[in-house]
Formats: C-alpha cells, structure tokens, sequence
C-alpha cells in the first residue's frame, strides 16, 4: 500500500499555495486590462459613427469627426514601412545568415537589442534633430515617418533575426553540401519558411508604431489642420496625438469623445495583433519539419 | 597493383590526402591523416564516435569554410587538383554528394528536394528535370514508392524513405564521389539492406566513402576500409585483411572484433 510521509503532504500543500499566488498575480494582471477595455466600449462605443470616421473635426474639435488623423496615422505607419521593413530585414539577413561570429557581430547584435530599448521621447529628439533640421525635411510626414521607422528598425531586425534562426540549421548545411551558395540557400530555403514569422513581426510593428505619440509630436505631427496633407513634405495630424490633445489640451469637449478616439486607436491595434496571431497559427499549420 | 594500374592509365585517385589535421578552435581532432581513395570503390571508414569520421567528410567538401572555427592544414588534392587552391567552391562541392545521419528532407515536395540540386546549377526545362528526378529517385531505390506521391511533402516520407531520399538528392548532383556518413542509424534493417545494394550498383559509376558505425557494414561493402580512432588514422588497408586477423595494428583487430568500445 502506498503511504504518504509527512514530507509528501507538507509538499503537497505548499503546491497548493503556489498555485494560488501565481493565479492571483494573473488575475491581478488581467484585471486593468478587462476594466479599460469594458470602460473603452461603454464610454467610447456611442461615439463612434460612419461620421466619426469620415469627418472632420469641427468647433474646436469639440465636434465633428477624426478622418484625418485616421488617414494620418495610416500615411505615417505606412511610410514608415516602407523604409523600415526591407532596411530591417536586409539587416537581419547580414546578421543572421553572413555575418561572422565575431565581437565585432555581438556588439552589433546587443546594440541593436539596446536600441530597441531606447524611450521613445530620444527617438523624437534624435528625430528632430536628423530629418527636420539636419535634412531639412522640415515638420513632415517624411520627417515623422523617418523618425518612426528609425524607432522601429532594431524590433523588425530581431524579429526577422529570430523567425530566420528558426529555420533549422541542418537545411542550411544540406543545401551548401549541395553546392548552393548562401543566397540560394537563403532565398528557396530560409526566406520562404520565415515568411510567417518575419510577417507576424511586422504587423506587430504596425500596431505599436500606430500608438506612439512623442516621435511623431516633434517632426511632423499636427494639433488641427483643416485640410489633407497632399505631400510626404506637408504636416499631418494622427490619431494618437489627437487622442492626447483632445484629452487634455481642448476646452469643453464632451467626455465621449475622447474615448472614442481611445477606441479607435485601440480597435486598430487589436486588429493588427488579431492579424499576427493568425500569422501564426498559420506558421504553426504550415509547419514543414 | 591497384595503384600502379591508375597511374599507368594517368588518372589520379578521385581523393588524395596528404598529411591532413584538423581542429577546432586550435584544438586537434584529426592529426596527419594520408592515405587515398581510388576510383570506383567504395571506402569504408570506421572508428568509434569522436574519432574524427564526420570531420573528416567535412574537410573533403571544404565545409570547413562554413564551420565557425574549424580550420585544416595539409591538403586534399580531389581528382588531383589541390582543394585549398580550388576557387569555386560551390562547383566543388557539387561534384561531391553527401548523405547525413540523420535524413535531412528539405522542407520540399519530393520532387523540388531532388530537383533543388539540379535547379541550383541552372536547368530550367520541366523534361529535364522530370528526366532527372525520376532517374535518380530510381537509383535510390525510391522510384516505385513516391512516384505517385511527387508533390507531397518530403519530410512526411517515412525515415527509410527520407534517407533515401537524400540520396537520391545527392545523386541529382551528378556527383563524382558519394560520401555517407553513418547513413543506417535512423534506418530499419531492410532499408539498410536496400540501400548497401544501391551502393553496390553505383560504385561502377562513382567513389563512395562509406563512414559507418556498423563495422559489419564496412565488412560487406568496402573495398578499403581505414580505422580512425581518437583523431589518429591507425591504418588503412584492404577490408578482407582487417577483418580476418590480418589488420597491420592490434587495435585494429580488437575494434573489428567488437573488443573495445
Ligand atoms: N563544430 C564543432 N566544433 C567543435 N568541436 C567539434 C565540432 N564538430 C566536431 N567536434 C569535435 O571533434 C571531434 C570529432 O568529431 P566528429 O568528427 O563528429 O567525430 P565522429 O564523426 O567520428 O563521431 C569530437 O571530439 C567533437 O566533439
Ligand atoms: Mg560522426
């Protein structure tokens, strides 16, 4: 028969105990997360209209609607693509798949991971500095999109880094035994089994490019302007700027619509994670090793 | 006589090694290896794990260059030109099929993981090809299994299948030498069979090096077999003499004889 010790049952307990405590920090954890979310959905819900969307904002953006900075932050994370994405993924090929085990390397690699760590407000000043003044780009959509994929860069990078290092290493050397060159091996072999992964990064990218705020105040930004802007040189307004102005910088707004705002910016992010995560589940199905 | 008959004819032995050592990171793993392999034979290589065998094989296709820290010194002279000096790398390499322990299916359809060699190096039309991967998957004894199954995916082939397929991939290279390290160790017993048969027929064609942890196996294919045991090559002689007693050193017969391990 099987008998239990007193050692047993003490362990036993004590299991019990850590079980909880993780439990609680969990649900400590999810709980301001649910709150926002609900009060985001009560107070922001009844804001949002097809004219909310589609219209501009009027008397003193008390009123009226928030499409233009709805398109700005569409104009500011796509551009901001386009230079960070094929930058950062050409990068991470140099580092992952030629470059040499060096210090020179692992210098590269931490500086990149420390980059990535830097507040957002330097990116801004840095930003300023580089694209407006330096480069005379002036405040600009070109200026703030630099500014975001600068910011964004180091994450892309070591995503791609990561997605590229998944991709088993015994593929590699059964191609080069074969004769293939690097990028041979790269591009039938490694590049069409990170895809996912390096998309699931991507996207990510989008979703937190779209809510920063202080890279984009300095260098291209807008408060209010009454019209669209109709070259990358042409200031835009955004919805995250937005969101903090109407919040905090307009008199006598009517409480629902900065929640609003809030809900928007929010519902886009969601989205894009909600696209990632598919990505990924996807990757998981597609699995070929 | 063997020797003297190749050099009369004037072509050199398809690998000729001379004085070769091999580290890692400065430390010696393989030390002054010479010996050669000939023509159309089959060359066994055994020795207990650490020995040196796969390193061996990556020295001859210059992986080396591809190994964070692994460097050679001597030389390696394949079809009597000097690998050190040889510039393209890739057309070397080619030129040399190799077959892992463990089958590596590229993440590919049956077919693209036997035509990847031949697309790499150019060809293009779609007979071609076809003419190739058949010809190949059926020297690999693999023909009659996957020919209705070429689009599928080469990793859900069962590991008989996958290891053969790597030969057949390695094949597809047209290569002049064929190098199997330890090909059986995730292989059931028939395929194993299947595939020494396969050996057999290509060695009319091509070199093989036979790295095998079965010393049975070099008993029944090679021509040649070399002993390698912790980084020194103890000797290399005819198969039948190593394994009837007639081996130049003691450890030599010991390790055939399964007395030490
Ligand atoms: N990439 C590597 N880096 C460092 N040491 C290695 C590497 N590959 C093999 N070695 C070492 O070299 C020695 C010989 O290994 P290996 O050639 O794989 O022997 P075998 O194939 O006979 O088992 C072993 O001691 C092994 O630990
Ligand atoms: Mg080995």
């Amino acid at each position: 028969m099987f008998t239990q010790t007193a050692h047993n049952v003490q362990n036993y307990k004590i299991e019990g105990r850590w079980r909880i405590l993780f439990l609680v920090m969990t649900a400590l954890l999810i709980l301001p997360v649910l709150i926002i979310l609900t009060l985001l959905i009560v107070r922001g819900g009844p804001a949002i209209s097809w004219e909310f969307l589609t219209a501009f904002p009027i008397k003193g953006m008390t009123a009226g609607g928030v499409f233009p900075a709805l398109l700005g932050t569409i104009y500011l994370v796509s551009l901001a693509l386009v230079f960070s994405v094929p930058l950062g993924i050409a990068a991470a090929i140099y580092l992952s798949e030629y470059a040499p085990d060096n210090v020179m390397t692992r210098i590269i690699n931490l500086a990149i991971i420390n980059l990535a760590g830097v507040p957002s407000i330097v990116h801004a000043l840095f930003g300023l500095g580089a694209f407006v003044i330096f480069m005379e780009f002036g405040t600009s959509i070109l200026a703030a999109s630099l500014t975001l994929a600068i910011m964004t860069l180091p994450v892309v990078i070591v995503a791609t880094k990561e997605s590229l290092q998944s991709v088993p290493q015994a593929f590699r050397e059964a191609c080069w035994s074969m004769g293939a060159t690097r990028w041979q091996t790269i591009r039938r072999i490694v590049l069409p089994n990170a895809v996912s992964g390096i998309l699931t990064g991507v996207i990510l990218e989008v979703s937190r490019t779209a809510g920063e705020t202080a890279p984009i105040m300095f260098t291209g930004a807008a408060f209010f302007l009454p019209f669209l802007p109709e070259s990358v040189f042409d200031q835009t307004m955004a919805l995250s700027l937005h969101l903090f102005v109407v919040a905090t910088q307009v008199p006598n707004v009517p409480h629902d619509l900065p929640y609003g705002v809030a809900l928007l910016l929010v519902a886009i992010v969601l989205l894009m994670n909600a696209l990632s995560i598919g990505f990924r589940v996807r990757l998981r199905n597609k699995k070929k090793w | 006589m063997k020797e003297t008959n190749q050099k009369a004819s004037g072509a050199p032995p398809v690998l000729e090694i001379n004085d070769l050592s091999i580290a890692y990171s400065g430390k010696t793993i393989l030390r002054n290896a010479t010996f050669d392999v000939q023509n159309n034979e089959i060359f066994g290589i055994i020795g207990p794990s650490g020995s040196g065998k796969t390193s061996f094989l990556k020295a001859v296709n210059r992986m080396d260059q591809l190994t964070p820290g692994m460097t050679t010194t001597g030389s390696i002279h394949f079809h009597g030109y000097d690998t050190a000096t040889w510039r393209n790398l890739y057309s070397l390499r080619k030129r040399i099929g190799v077959v892992f322990p463990l089958p590596t299916g590229l993440p590919l359809s049956v077919y693209e993981n036997v035509a990847f060699a031949p697309r790499i190096s150019g060809v293009r039309q779609k007979v071609e090809l076809d003419q190739i991967v058949e010809k190949c998957l059926r020297r690999a004894a693999l023909w009659d299994e996957v020919k209705d199954r070429l689009t599928s995916l080469g990793s859900l082939l069962s590991g008989g299948q996958q290891q053969r397929l790597t030969i057949a991939r390695a094949l597809s290279q047209d290569p002049d030498l064929l190098m199997l390290d330890e090909f059986s160790i995730a292989v059931d017993p028939v395929t194993t069979m299947r595939i020494e048969d396969v050996l057999k027929q290509l060695k009319s064609e091509i070199s093989i090096i036979l790295v095998t942890n079965l010393v049975q196996q070099a008993e029944r294919l090679a021509d040649r077999t070399a002993f390698f045991l912790n980084g020194e090559v103890v000797e290399v002689g005819q198969t039948e003499d190593m394994f009837n007693g007639r081996a130049k050193d003691v450890r030599t017969t010991d390790y055939v004889e399964g007395r030490f391990g």
